[in-house]
């Protein structure tokens, strides 16, 4: 009953904020908005990703901000010098992502908690610098201009706001329904296994390498994917890209949206994004506003947005249901419950 | 079941477990009590694989534990609590116990991206493991609830329920009745027996004297990580050694 209501709960309101993301372009008549809102939803892509290792499976990942700057680089390398379309070179964005992931994983997950959050730090630094300086493939601090965008197909051109804002839409809902996927199957659950305790995890015979390694992956192919779609939309970058300021971004993005959560990584990108675009004027001095904000949100609501009404609304029926749900469930597991214990004691 | 022959952990200079030889027989209740310090979790770790012994051997249904990873080992059939209860406190009772009996199934990524027959079939595997365990314990009546909202005599037997989901022969308690009152120590007691009935092997760590006289066939006693007595309570409780060491100290203390 509880699944039920929360299943019907949570679908409708992806449906809605689908719907809402959807006619968006058709309400307003400012580009700049729809422009604005489609960066947000690319950069809500890769904070999925780092929902991935870091809500689920309880890793501070520093270098996120990396990995998505690769994506962006591995596109604008492959289309500006070697003069790929887009799309194989997005491809190949993902791909570079996973196996640069799979390798900085294996090396780094050795690490635990804060020792892995500075480690990672410093690999976020180590791309930025290798951006910055090797010139002769990252074209260094010139950066790189005239990216191709996507190719599109018929009537539909990428080059322009609308189309590739519906694009970057359909990406952002393959990216949440994977995670949901992920979430609600053993995999989300053993990631979490993780998050509560390395030693729990490992006496409930979790495989912890095995299992980090491929949380990390899946957020680098997040992250790479994102800074591909990036680099096709904005057709300039530079080493900013790998700037600390954006992973750091991409946590309180998390943190106000609510980390771990499923909504929690786009609310969070969209209430920032706007608030940030309310308070425009204010440029640098911004962030004085920003800091103390985050900082309360963090005392007062550590859950975020999401995690917040989840955990009010999840208790709340749990207090309201008990009567019920215990006399159902005693009918339904008695009689299996004994059987089951024959077995037991058979085998 | 458990042999263990010379197990010895030290830390940089201090022995946190010295030398120590002992047989756990199958389908009992074995204890392990000293005071605090005594090297008796870290026992437990090194049974459990959770760190690698410095010398010893530790030999499970014939084969040596030592050196093997935690989690091949609870494949194995070993399975533990931990002194302080870990639960995941923002889901509900049954949402915790299902990741238990994920090490009996075999689902990987692709499973998941393809939503397919085999992922569909383990995770109605490991509901039915986790509803099934959590009637084990007695509490089938809370299995909505959340933990934040949950007793610390529930957390307790919900520790044990996800210890029992991963299929085990031999379940490490690490003081399973600690900061539990007396009648609910009862309990406990009772769901320990009912374990043992079940065909498990029980290994524990308890500080509370009258639980563990009452309940162990088996007792060894560490300090300073050697092993200074074994026997049953009887001769436990009889052995000058013990009570010089030990049991001298723990009443005067309660
Ligand atoms: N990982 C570790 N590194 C270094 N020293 C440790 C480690 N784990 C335990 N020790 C030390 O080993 C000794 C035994 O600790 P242990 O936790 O096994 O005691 P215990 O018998 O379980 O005590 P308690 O009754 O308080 O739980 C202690 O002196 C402790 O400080
Ligand atoms: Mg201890």
């Amino acid at each position: 009953m509880n699944r039920a209501i929360d299943f019907l709960l949570g679908s409708t309101m992806r449906w809605l904020l689908l719907a809402l993301a959807v006619i968006f372009p058709l309400v307003t008549d400012n580009e700049y908005h729809i422009y604005v809102m489609a960066l947000a939803f690319i950069w809500a892509i890769a904070v999925y990703g780092m929902n991935i290792i870091t809500g689920y499976c309880g890793q501070l990942n520093l270098a996120h901000g990396g990995f998505f700057a690769i994506g962006a680089y591995v596109v604008a390398i492959l289309t500006v010098d070697h003069g790929w379309p887009f799309w194989p070179a997005f491809l190949a964005a993902g791909l570079f992502g996973a196996v640069f992931g799979f390798v900085v994983g294996i090396v780094s997950l050795r690490l635990k908690e804060h020792y892995f959050a500075i480690f990672t730090l410093c690999v976020g630094y180590i791309i930025y610098l290798m951006i910055d300086k090797w010139e002769a493939l990252t074209h260094g601090s010139l950066g790189i201009i005239n990216i191709a965008p996507p190719e599109g197909f018929g009537l539909v051109d990428f080059t322009q706001t609308i189309p590739f804002y519906y694009l970057v839409l359909a990406f952002l809902a393959l990216a949440i329904w994977l995670t949901r996927r992920i979430s609600e199957s053993l995999l989300g659950r053993t990631f979490r296994a993780i998050r509560i305790s390395d030693d729990l995890a490992q006496s409930l015979g979790i495989n912890l390498m095995r299992n980090k390694v491929l949380a990390f992956v899946i957020s680098t192919v997040y992250a790479a994917a994102a800074g591909g779609l990036y680099a096709g939309v904005v057709r300039f970058i530079g080493p900013e890209e790998a700037n600390f300021i954006h992973t750091f971004d991409m946590i309180a993005y998390l943190l106000v949206g609510g980390i771990g959560t499923l909504m929690g990584p786009l609310l969070g990108t969209l209430v920032i994004t706007w608030l940030t675009q309310a308070v425009q004027s204010l440029e640098e001095y911004r962030m004085i506003v920003f800091g103390p904000m985050l900082v309360l949100l963090v005392i007062f609501f550590p859950r975020g947005i999401v995690g917040t009404f989840l955990g009010w609304r999840g208790r709340r029926m749990a207090r309201q249901a008990p009567r019920k749900t215990r006399e159902s469930r005693v009918e339904q597991s008695d009689p299996h419950g004994a059987d089951s214990k024959e077995a037991r004691n058979n085998a | 079941m458990l042999s263990i022959r010379n197990l010895t952990k030290r830390f940089g200079g201090l022995a946190a477990v010295n030398d120590v030889s002992v047989e756990f027989g199958a389908n009992q209740i074995n204890a392990i009590i000293g005071p605090n310090g005594a090297g008796k979790t870290t026992f437990f770790n090194l049974v459990a694989g959770a760190m690698p012994p410095t010398e010893g051997v530790i030999e499970y249904k014939g084969q040596d534990l030592a050196g093997k990873s935690p989690d091949s080992i609870a494949r194995l059939g070993v399975a533990r609590t931990f002194q302080t209860t870990m639960l995941f406190e923002e889901s509900t009772v049954l949402d915790n116990l299902i990741v238990g009996h994920r090490l009996r199934t075999e689902s990987r990524l692709w499973d998941v991206l393809i939503n397919s027959k085999r992922l569909k079939a383990d995770e109605k595997r490991c509901r039915e493991k986790a509803a099934e365990t959590l009637e084990f314990v007695g509490l089938s009546h809370i299995g909505h609830r959340y933990i934040a909202d949950t007793s610390q005599e529930e957390r307790k037997r919900i520790a044990f329920a996800l210890a029992l989901a991963t299929d085990p022969e031999l379940v490490l308690l690490d003081e399973p009745a600690g900061g539990v009152n007396p009648e609910e120590t009862d309990g406990l007691v009772d769901l320990i027996h009912k374990m043992v009935d079940h065909g498990i092997t029980v290994c524990l760590i308890e500080h509370k004297m009258d639980m563990i006289m009452r309940i162990a066939d088996k007792i060894i006693v560490l300090d300073h990580g050697e092993k200074i007595s074994e026997g049953t309570p009887e001769q436990v409780k009889n052995d000058p050694v013990v009570i010089e060491a030990y049991l001298g100290k723990e009443d005067a203390e309660a």
